[in-house]
């Protein structure tokens, strides 16, 4: 089957930054697919590059975004306003400030369904307590005047996922759904998006930059670095064998729930320096903080290459850690 | 400590933890209750929110309503409304026309409750009538300049870019000439009626409005919810109208009522000068012909203008009383 999407180099260019490098990858109907890296990383940029929402200055200067056959980077406004909303459809990380303040949830609800389904106004209202009922807002009838406001949290990410699922949308981007919600809502809202993704067949770009995430909710992860893929893997995958140094970092700066972490144990290995070293640098974007750096990175950016099936990273000097005592590889 | 003992240190850290655990296992059985004592604490975002429903609007009713000088000022605008909608009933006559004997004092005659002037017209009924031609001014030249302003201003502010640069330069050639000077010459150039007056005055208003517009429009385009909504595949139209000029109205709206204040005040300047509409007696026209006599008869200035003042004021006070439910910043119950 043809991936439902598949972006090939893309390349997103400001006047003096290029913070979206040769970036590609598929995704399939149905399929969960995460974008983890840091801040900065550009995994959001990758969001609004799909969604042809991209900040002024920026533009892509290489690649295309192929959805369902067709270039979205070759199509014109008017074409893309007509999928944004009925085909792709997008959740931002702020709830709290994501819905408009002024008009009423079910309004805006309706509002979506009235635009690009053509229903009456009646017919949008019922609609939208449906959908409340289906992102499990309780007494939908009552909410459905409310104001964001009103709402916490956790319910306001609930209504701007009904309003992003209002028109059955094949692709979803959520990027960094939960991160401004409490631990407990995290949970629910994921896996709300999961349910959603079985029964409406959409596929679903995971953008966080929290693995635990990842493991739980993903079909299959990209590692981003200073806007270069640096990693691809199924989670599993990913999980037992990190093959990228920085993966290897992400995964050893992360508190490990199974061995009881406690913040007395001691602190969490870091990965030192920031992604900022990264600019301007030549060859290899992680060179300055990786600990396997040899002089040869320097030299040019390392190539993906394909160490084993479903895989792919961007690092030649990558081993295997199964090959590794295990001690050895906790302690990275 | 020094750092060789980390293994030490491992063990030390599971004794403590074993140690806290039990201890955690003690206050629980002795409590029964949850653990986390600041459950019921509030968080940053509740806060956050309850800050938000300041802008609400009902709660924005209760801080106008309850603020005496705005309530003042309504009650008045109100009551001049009134007399505007009455005058015509109460005075049937042109209150050009004259009806008695020049320069009654105030209470001379009961026919003439406020006296009569230089020709003998009635000054009370010119007042009433006066406040015709007041308000239809200062509410038509706002709602006009208020129109174009906010259509240009949130062109302005939405698109930016080369047509935000073209509509700037054309505010800017309007806020560069001296906006009474060019009210003056437009009325001079066109026949002085009550239309023309009212256009003129849009005319020369409009720009304020269109910079705040601006400025309002750049700030929330930038918000996530209008992204959201351009992630939703509204067109342009729904986003300014629907999404973004609502959350820009406060300002527009405290605006807007001091701008019928300045509009009466500038027909008025107008009238003064006998730039108004000959044919309809108006506030400003009264004290422009009573204006010789200020030191015989200073009642014909005093009362069109205490007129004036109070109608004024009335709006000012609204508009004040509106800043203070509509911009949750400086309201007192914050």
């Amino acid at each position: 089957m043809a991936p439902l999407l598949q972006v090939d180099n893309l390349t997103i260019r400001f006047p003096r930054a290029e913070p979206v490098r040769d970036l590609s990858f598929e995704i399939s109907q149905g399929e969960t697919l995460a974008i983890v890296g840091e801040s900065g990383s550009g995994k959001s940029l990758t969001a609004l590059a799909l969604m042809q929402l991209l900040p002024r200055a920026a533009r892509i200067a290489n690649g295309s975004i192929s959805f369902g056959g067709r270039d979205l980077t070759k199509l014109g406004a008017r074409e893309m306003r007509h999928l944004r909303g009925r085909e792709i459809a997008m959740i931002f990380q702020e709830p709290m400030t994501s819905l408009n303040p002024v008009m009423t949830i079910g309004r805006q609800i309706a509002e979506v369904l009235q635009v690009h389904e053509k229903l009456s106004s009646r017919a949008a209202r019922e609609r939208a307590i449906e959908l409340l009922r289906l992102v499990r807002i309780p007494a939908p009838e009552k909410r459905v005047d409310d104001y964001p406001h009103q709402l916490s949290g956790g319910m306001r990410q609930r209504v701007m996922i009904a309003i992003a699922v209002a028109c059955k949308p094949k692709l979803l981007i959520a990027d960094e759904p939960t991160t401004a919600l409490d631990v407990t809502i995290q949970a629910q809202v994921l896996d709300l998006l999961d349910t959603l993704r079985r029964e409406l067949q959409m596929a679903v770009v995971l953008i966080t930059h929290d693995l635990g995430v990842v493991a739980q909710w993903a079909d299959k992860v990209v590692v981003m670095y200073a806007g270069r893929k640096v990693e691809q893997a199924l989670p599993d995958d990913l999980f037992n064998d990190p093959l990228h140094p920085y993966t290897r970092g992400l995964l050893a700066a992360s508190p490990r729930l199974k061995h009881d972490f406690h913040y007395r144990d001691g602190a969490l290995t870091e990965i030192p320096g920031s992604i900022v070293s990264a600019v301007g640098e030549t060859g290899c974007p992680f060179r300055p903080r990786c600990n396997q750096a040899r002089a040869s990175c320097s030299h040019h950016v390392p190539q993906l290459t394909v160490p084993a099936e479903d895989r792919l990273v961007a690092c030649p000097f990558t081993t295997s850690i199964k090959a590794v005592p295990h001690a050895a590889a906790l302690s990275l | 400590m020094s750092t060789t003992d980390v293994g030490n240190f491992r063990s030390l850290a599971a004794e403590r933890q074993s140690a806290a655990e039990r201890e955690a296992l003690a206050a629980s059985a002795a409590t029964e209750g949850p653990a986390w004592s600041n459950m019921k604490a509030p968080d940053a975002r509740s806060q956050q929110s309850a800050a938000v429903a300041v802008t609400n609007g009902r709660r924005a009713l209760k801080v106008f309503l309850s603020n005496p000088n705005a309530l003042f000022g309504t009650g008045f605008l109100v009551f001049v409304i009134l007399v505007a909608l009455t005058a015509p009933i109460l005075y049937p006559d042109d209150p050009l026309s004259m009806v008695g004997r020049p320069f009654l004092w105030p209470g001379q005659s009961p026919a003439y409750p406020l006296g009569t002037d230089s020709l003998g017209r009635d000054v009370l009924a010119g007042i009433l009538h006066g406040s015709r031609i007041s308000l239809f001014v200062g509410l038509m030249a706002t709602a006009l300049g208020l129109t174009f302003g906010v259509l240009v201003g949130s062109t302005a502010g939405y698109f930016g870019g080369w047509i935000d640069d073209l509509l700037v330069r054309l505010i800017e050639i309007f806020q560069t000439l001296p906006s009474f000077v060019l009210l003056v010459v437009l009325v001079a150039i066109a026949q002085p009626s009550a239309t023309t007056v009212t256009l003129a005055i849009a005319v020369i208003s409009w720009p304020t409005v269109a910079r705040l517009t601006r400025a309002e429009f750049r700030a929330i385009r930038e918000k996530d919810f209008v992204v959201a909504a351009r992630s939703l595949g509204y067109g342009h139209a729904r986003i300014i109208f629907r999404e973004i000029l609502p959350n820009a109205l406060p300002p527009i709206i405290v605006t807007s009522s001091v701008m019928v204040a300045t509009a009466i005040l500038m027909e008025s300047a107008l009238s003064f000068m006998g730039l108004g509409d000959p044919n309809v007696v108006s506030w400003g026209s009264m004290i422009g012909t009573g204006r010789e006599l200020v030191r015989t008869a200073w009642y014909l200035t005093a009362l069109p203008g205490l007129a004036i003042v109070f109608t004024v004021l009335a709006l000012n006070l609204i508009g004040d009383g509106l800043n203070d439910a509509l911009n949750p910043r400086f309201s007192q119950d914050r």
